[in-house]
């Protein structure tokens, strides 16, 4: 309860979104590409309005646990997109994939005192990039994927078909567009 | 980026709306506690009241080229093209119930013609051109005996075209002369033009017309729906029987007054404001384009409202944009302030047939009476930078 009259209260000295995400917005951390990554993980669809990229290079802890080495983002969408992909960079950095694993979006959004209810879905597209790049790595390593993580995945790749299906036209336009453009 | 503007803000949102004129103001202030009373009261406080209404409906009328019992005063834009709307199709329902509108109609229009829809009318959506122009032609062929009205849009509230409407009117009243037995009313939104460019009822052949007080420097709480003698309307409040039984409500007074006055001040300044404007504007579209890659201007390039500007920006999303100027003391919107709200791309944008990628990234600025040319520049130094800074972060 106290958490929550705390977000509402930072939601009042900025408007829709807290002091925290507008310090995210503002100078977001860990922004860019990492060459030869270990994992990627692409979410969203620009058509929607956000796109969010994970990159991921896996290192070993002293106890020889795989951690989390550098992570780096590039995302295209609103305030809310850009500072949760920032605050995940943040919260995962030098953790093991374990706890890597155990973000979840109330984590994400609490981190970043509050969201405005209709940008909570940034907080899961974060989820889901990071889940995405973590499973691309697994998979690249052809080891075993834990089962939460198979279904997060299953469910993204659905999504995506529904999205496609959606808005196939428009696909078809950009494609077209783009062959124009180099022609 | 450092925010060397610090101490003022630049409004550029004038499209949403606009602050009160301070003559307005002064016009105003008799009315809310020296004359106060009650326009239906039989005394000479109600009297005082009424005299100041029906000055004021003159005033309006005379600028529009109407008459003054064809002014009815509302509460907002929405209401009266709500009851333009509504009124017609329940006035003439049994004549027909066909109803088209344009795609980039305010939400008003479009939600009170969905809900039509559940009632039984039947609505048309007419296309518009990659500009948002509507064809005549199009409301030509889109016309049959079962129409009983047309609502177009006289500017866009979002990119600024200005449509065909006195051709469109002349479309209707051809068919109106060619057919004796029926009528097809003509309706045109006029909130963003009204003040802004010149508006007769006549030469646009409108027989229905909205235009609204703070869009001009007016008070919020006032409006207009002007409703051509002999038109069949159904109110859509129902009470005291106040504006010709056509709008019950107690009147108020302070707001109408000052809606009339700054019509007025408008309509005096519209030649010297509207060429002031227009030149700015074309100055921050030309420096938009020289300054930025892949940004597009929205809407049409000649036929818009002297005072906006829409753009897209390829590869990065319009709030984001928004909220970067704000930090530095600039106010604009996406798309319409009335959209930002909600998540989806602009529905007018889309009706141009633009992908939902450019939708999402437009910006709309909107210039008025206190802007300047530096505050042009200043959005010319700013703006770039923003947009270059969020495509470093954008994967595209």
């Amino acid at each position: 309860m106290k958490k929550l009259q705390k977000n509402l209260n930072n939601q009042k000295e900025t408007g829709i979104y807290s002091n925290e995400v507008m310090r995210h917005f503002q100078h977001p951390h860990n922004i860019g590409e990492i060459k030869n990554p270990d994992g990627v993980g692409k979410v969203g669809n620009i058509l929607c309005g956000d796109v969010m990229w994970l990159y991921i290079k896996v290192g070993k802890d002293k106890k020889g646990r795989e951690i989390i080495k550098d992570i780096k983002f590039k995302t295209y969408g609103c305030v809310a997109a850009i500072a949760t992909s920032s605050i995940i960079t943040d919260l995962v950095k030098g953790k093991t994939l374990k706890e890597a694993m155990g973000i979840n979006k109330e984590k994400i959004v609490n981190s970043l005192g509050g969201l405005p209810p209709v940008k909570i879905h940034c907080s899961v597209l974060a989820v889901d990039a990071l889940c995405e790049a973590i499973y691309d790595y697994l998979k690249k390593q052809k080891r075993e994927i834990p089962q939460d993580l198979q279904k997060i995945h299953q469910r993204i790749e659905k999504e995506k078909k529904i999205i496609e299906e959606k808005y196939k036209d428009w696909i078809q336009v950009e494609e077209d567009s783009i062959k124009e453009l180099k022609n | 980026m450092k925010n060397s503007n610090k101490n003022k803000i630049i409004y550029l949102d004038y499209a949403a709306t606009t602050p009160v004129d301070p003559r307005v103001l002064r016009a105003m202030l008799p009315y809310f506690s020296e004359k106060f009373g009650n326009t239906m009261s039989l005394h000479s406080v109600g009297r005082q009241a009424r005299l100041a209404l029906e000055k004021s409906r003159e005033k309006i009328a005379s600028i529009i080229g109407a008459e003054s019992k064809e002014v009815i005063f509302t509460g907002s834009a929405t209401e009266s093209n709500n009851l333009a709307l509504k009124g017609i199709a329940f006035a003439n329902k049994n004549r027909g119930r066909h109803i088209i509108i344009s795609p980039i109609e305010h939400p008003c229009i479009i939600e009170s013609a969905k809900w039509l829809e559940k009632q039984g009318f039947k609505i048309t959506k007419l296309k518009v051109d990659k500009y948002g122009l509507v064809d005549p032609r199009d409301v030509e062929k889109s016309i049959t005996k079962d129409t009983i009205l047309v609502s177009i849009i006289h500017a866009s509230n979002e990119i600024g075209t200005i449509e065909p409407i006195e051709e469109i009117g002349r479309v209707i009243e051809k068919f109106n002369l060619k057919n004796p037995n029926s009528k097809i009313y003509f309706h045109t939104d006029a909130a963003q033009t009204f003040g802004k460019i010149p508006i007769n009822v006549q030469k646009l052949k409108v027989d229905l017309l909205t235009a609204s007080s703070h869009k001009i420097y007016g008070p919020k709480g006032a409006a207009i729906l002007y409703i051509k003698e002999g038109t069949k309307i159904e109110p859509i409040l129902h009470g005291g029987e106040q504006e010709m039984g056509i709008r019950s409500s107690t009147i108020n007074v302070p707001a109408i007054v000052g809606f009339a006055r700054a019509a007025e001040i408008c309509q005096k300044e519209m030649d010297r404001e509207s060429k002031r404007l227009s030149k700015l504007r074309d100055i921050l579209i030309d420096g938009i384009l020289k300054s930025v890659p892949n940004s597009f201007l929205n809407g049409h390039p000649q036929k818009r409202l002297p005072n906006n500007i829409n753009f897209s920006f390829d590869f990065v999303e319009g709030e984001s944009i928004a909220i970067q100027l704000d930090l530095l003391g600039i106010c604009v919107s996406t798309g319409s302030a009335c959209s930002s709200a909600k998540l989806e791309p602009s529905y007018v944008l889309l009706a141009l047939g633009f992908a939902p990628q450019r939708a999402h990234s437009s910006l709309r600025l909107s210039l008025g009476r206190k802007t300047t040319r530096k505050d042009i520049d200043y959005v010319l130094k700013i703006l770039p930078e923003i947009i270059k800074n969020l495509r470093k972060i954008s994967p595209f």
